[in-house]
This record gives structure tokens, C-alpha cells and sequence, in this order.
């Protein structure tokens, strides 16, 4: 431990010193996940109606801006994806290469009953849950979700984020 | 086609009945039936000569059917004896009237004519039927699967198919050979 009283740093959080005026002493995980939390791009991706949902979340009224999440339209500059909507068997290739696109670290929020579980339609078209074949961070019930659903699964997105250790080597 | 001034009633056009009449005389021996439902007439065709009822539908000038509202299939599997009908709702831009064919399609040849040399947009709803119901439309110019995967088994809109496909988890190979390549690469996912 540093003696705080002899070295004038002052705890200001957790893991957090700081020795004014400017010099601040934290673990390496906190400043990369606290800029991985701030900084969410999801790569737009709407497959049926929850894709005009999270477009609602994404416009003024609900304004995901402010938490820097902003949509991103190549998967190659995007941190998460939001699978919005019912996925058909067809289409599942097509959203497990995008989301083969997206660099690490990367998420996942299945967004809506359909693409939880398959939702209402248990038929031979649907792919019952995106967890049949992509690694689900998020799951959000809802048919479609109301846009408070969305964020709150962002805010717990965030939260599993923030409890991450050493992300940020190749030696996980 | 020259264009002809006909005005009937420029508000109505025709009443339903009276095309069906006028398809009667035209066509004596290709009528099976005119149909009423609740207001709504539709003549029940032979498939043989569809392509000409439809062409002097669209030509004539007093009816002018120059609008395909909409194309679709009908399995009606264990309710009468011919299985399938292919359903024409037409429509007249110029008199505002309309008319609907239904055009009967047996089970052990499941083809006709396609009608999309007189309507372009017959082309992916007649492809859509023939994806659903397998009925093959001769004379289209691109008869392939619109919906469905290409090398998808099956018509699923017919009502002996299952609701989950004959077998679900593993009727079409483009996705179990994704789900297996998942579970491959589901070993490099991050593990916190």
C-alpha cells in the first residue's frame, strides 16, 4: 500500500489516486473499460419491427447519443451489435458474418422475444434465438421492447463491461 | 396499342357480375363457375386458355384490366377436388372496376401460364407462388425461389407441410454448416 499521508495522493474512488493537480494513479482496466463503457458503437443491424424501435431509442426523444453511442455502419468500426428483430434461418449466415466482421472486443444484444428465443414463431423459416450461433452479452424481452427496455440493457451492458479484467491483451 | 377514349360510368366502371357476364360470352367453355361472396364476385376458371382470358382482359377497351392487384396461391387440400388455385385480382385504372379469377391447378401437374408478358408485376408474385406452393408458371422469364434459401426441399405454404419443417433442425445445410461453424469458433470468444 502507499502511505497516502506521506505521498500527499488522495483517494478519490476505488483503485483511484489521485496527487494534485494532476498526476492520478488507477489500474489499467478501469481507464480501458472506462473508455470501452463511454464509447459503445453498435453496427446498425434491423432485421424486422424492434429495428424501428431501437431506431427510436437511437433518435432525439430517446437520444442515445448521449451515452457516445452512436450507430456505426460498417461492422469493421463497430463495438456491439443489436440484433433487432426475428432472424430467419436464410438470413442467420449473413448476421454471424457481420458479426465475424466486427473486431475484438465486441457484443452482442439480442433485442426482442424473436431474437431472444424465437418468439411467436416456432416454425421451420426461424432461427429459434440468436444464441443458437453468436455469443449473447444482453438479453432484452419484449415484443417489440419499449425503448426504457433498450437503454436499460445498454446500462447492463455497460455494467458487465466495467467488471472486465485484462481485455486488452492477447493473453486473455 | 392505340389509345381508345371509353367511358362507361367515369365514377364505378362495371359491376363485377357484368364482367363475369361478359367472360361467360367471351369464353363460354372456360368458365367452371361464378362465385359470390359477400359482395365480391370471382369467376372460376379452367387453366388452359388463362393467358387469353387475361390478354383480352387487359386489351379490351370497355374493361381495360390493366392493373394486377395481386397474384397468390390457394391449397385447398381436403376441401375440394381440384387442390389449388391461382387467384388474379384485377383491376381497371381508367373505368375503376375490378375482378377476380381463380384459376383451378390439379395436384398431379401443378402448372400454368404465366401472365407476365401482359403484367410485369406478376413476376415476383408468381414467383412467390411457385416458391410456396410449387406451382411452376410456364412462359416466366426467371422461375426460381424468391423467399426461400435456392436449394431449399419443399413448398411450405401447402397445407400437408409441417409447421416445423419435416425436420427443423436439420432441413436446410446452409445453416447447420453456420450453426457448426459457430460452435468452432465459439472457443476464441472472450471468457471474463
Amino acid at each position: 500500500m502507499i502511505d497516502t499521508a506521506a505521498t500527499g495522493l488522495i483517494t478519490v474512488d476505488e483503485h483511484t489516486k489521485v496527487l494534485p493537480p494532476n498526476v492520478i494513479i488507477t489500474a489499467l482496466d478501469k481507464v480501458v473499460n472506462w473508455s470501452r463503457v463511454s464509447s459503445i458503437w453498435p453496427v446498425t443491424f434491423g432485421l424486422a419491427c424492434c429495428a424501428i424501435e431501437m431506431m427510436a431509442v437511437g433518435a432525439a426523444h430517446y437520444d442515445l447519443d448521449r451515452f457516445g453511442i452512436i450507430f456505426r455502419g460498417s461492422p469493421r468500426q463497430a463495438d456491439a451489435m443489436i440484433v433487432a428483430g426475428t432472424v430467419t434461418k436464410k438470413m442467420a449466415p449473413v448476421v454471424r458474418r457481420v458479426y465475424d466482421q466486427i473486431p475484438e472486443p465486441r457484443y452482442v444484444i439480442a433485442m426482442g422475444s424473436c431474437a431472444c428465443t424465437g418468439g411467436i414463431f416456432k416454425t421451420y423459416s426461424t432461427v429459434q434465438g440468436v444464441d443458437t450461433f453468436l455469443p449473447v452479452d444482453v438479453y432484452v424481452p419484449g415484443c417489440p421492447p419499449r425503448p426504457e427496455t433498450l437503454l436499460e440493457a445498454i446500462m447492463l451492458l455497460q455494467e458487465k463491461i466495467k467488471k472486465e479484467t485484462a481485455r486488452w491483451s492477447p493473453w486473455r | 396499342m392505340a389509345v381508345v377514349e371509353v367511358r362507361i360510368n367515369p365514377k364505378q366502371g362495371m359491376q363485377p357480375a357484368e364482367i363475369a357476364e361478359k367472360i361467360k360470352q367471351e369464353f363460354p367453355d372456360q368458365v367452371i363457375e361464378v362465385a359470390e361472396f359477400r359482395d365480391q364476385v370471382s369467376v372460376i376458371l379452367k387453366r388452359d386458355r388463362l393467358f387469353n382470358i387475361c390478354k383480352y382482359l387487359h386489351d379490351d377497351a370497355m374493361l381495360s384490366l390493366d392493373h394486377l392487384k395481386d397474384l397468390c396461391g390457394v391449397d385447398y387440400l381436403n376441401k375440394k377436388d381440384v387442390r389449388f388455385e391461382v387467384v388474379y385480382t384485377l383491376y381497371s385504372i381508367r373505368h375503376h372496376h375490378m375482378i377476380r379469377l381463380r384459376a383451378e391447378v390439379p395436384e398431379n401437374d401443378p402448372t400454368i401460364q404465366s401472365v407476365t408478358p401482359i403484367w410485369a408485376g406478376a413476376d415476383w408474385h408468381e414467383r412467390e407462388c411457385f416458391d410456396m406452393f410449387g406451382i411452376t408458371f410456364k412462359g416466366h422469364p426467371d422461375m426460381r425461389r424468391i423467399l426461400m434459401p435456392e436449394d431449399w426441399e419443399g413448398y411450405p405454404l401447402r397445407k400437408d407441410y409441417p409447421l416445423k419443417g419435416p425436420d427443423f433442425e436439420n432441413d436446410w445445410k446452409g445453416f447447420t454448416e453456420m450453426v457448426e461453424r459457430s460452435k468452432e469458433l465459439s472457443e476464441y470468444d472472450w471468457v471474463g
